[in-house]
């Protein structure tokens, strides 16, 4: 018994020497795996990536699957939408629509999630950006084959 | 009587000593009062003066920093007085004494904390917003001039709305452009706003 336990501990302590000799000569702390980070190691302060330009205007563009959020096809530096003011629904709102050209907002919004139309965008809606974003010349981060459905791809 | 008579002949004829004299002090004078005053009077009208109060240094002041009259690609800027005093001597002087009402702001303490600045904000911004509606916003047009403005080179939404309602004066530069410097107070019933 008493042999079995020295051996045991004589083990144990081995391994646990082995464990920190392996620690310290793993080549990277990132398992060697490359992300969208690159292969920049954790505890590295990576370069940032350059600023993308939103792009300033242009046609509305059209959308790859139903009930996607439409993408905002012009610059909205600056636009407040808050507690006090929300600067989209100057346009895109039904009272100014007509007049500023934009599209307006859909019936949708004006739903509570009980499916209960109100008078006024409903308030889980009245925060455009958390949906709708203004688009980048960005190129897809991973090459993909994705196509839009064919009821809505226009020809 | 005598004594009378010899007075206004002393002032009736002085000695051209002493009209030189007055002459020249009072243009000396002159000079040093009148450069003193617009000395002074640009001294309040630079930024370091605007936000000398924590009143406009906490509040609006960090407001404007992030946006585009304060930090721009090519670095132009637009400072506090550009915007909010007249540029001409005329209106730069009303405003100037309209303005004294803000020391006496300061002294009562209307604004000193932040409770008290957003509580009052919707009223001096709307006060702001119907002095730039008045003077058809000439604060801006002391820069962004309508006449030289290159409709090729801006964005179609805002050529839609320049070429029309600003081309033919039914708005003003305030009307649309509220909220470019500093952050909107509650903007139900203002017009334009939802």
């Amino acid at each position: 018994m008493k042999k079995i336990i020295t051996a045991l501990l004589i083990l144990g302590m081995a391994t646990s020497v082995v464990a920190i000799a392996n620690e310290n000569t793993v080549p990277s702390n990132n398992g060697g795996v490359e992300s969208l980070r690159g292969s920049t190691e954790i505890d590295v302060t990576r370069k940032a990536d350059k600023h993308k330009r939103v792009i300033k205007d242009r046609e509305p563009l059209q959308r790859n699957y139903v009930h996607q959020p439409p993408i905002i096809p012009h610059q909205i530096r600056g636009y407040k939408v808050n507690l006090n003011a929300n600067k989209c629904l100057s346009c895109h709102g039904w009272k100014y629509a007509r007049e500023t050209g934009a599209t307006k907002v859909s019936p949708t919004h004006f739903e509570t999630r009980d499916g209960m139309t109100l008078s006024d965008i409903s308030p889980r809606r009245y925060f455009c950006m958390q949906c709708h974003v203004p688009q980048v010349d960005a190129k897809p981060l991973v090459e993909n084959k994705f196509k839009a459905v064919d009821s809505l791809t226009q020809h | 009587m005598n004594i009378i008579k010899k007075i206004w002949r002393a002032l009736s004829t002085p000695s051209k000593a002493g009209v030189g004299l007055v002459l020249a002090l009072g243009f000396g004078g002159g000079v040093v009062f009148w450069g003193g005053f617009n000395t002074a009077l640009s001294l309040t009208n630079t930024e370091e003066f605007c936000t000398g109060c924590h009143e406009m240094a906490d509040n609006v002041y960090q407001e404007y920093r992030e946006t585009i009259h304060y930090s721009n690609r090519s670095g132009v800027r637009a400072t506090c007085p550009d915007c909010h005093v007249p540029k001409d001597w005329t209106h730069k002087i009303i405003r100037k004494i309209a303005a004294s009402k803000e020391v006496w702001g300061m002294l009562t303490g209307i604004i000193d904390t932040r409770e008290k600045f957003v509580e009052h904000r919707k009223s001096m911004a709307m006060r702001e917003w119907k002095r730039m509606k008045d003077n058809d916003s000439r604060e801006c047009r002391n820069c962004h001039n309508f006449e030289y403005m290159d409709f090729s080179e801006q964005g179609s939404r805002s050529v839609k709305m320049h070429s029309s309602a600003l081309a033919s004066g039914e708005k003003t530069c305030i009307d649309c452009h509220k909220g470019i410097a500093h952050e909107l107070p509650d903007m139900k019933g203002v017009e334009g706003w939802h």
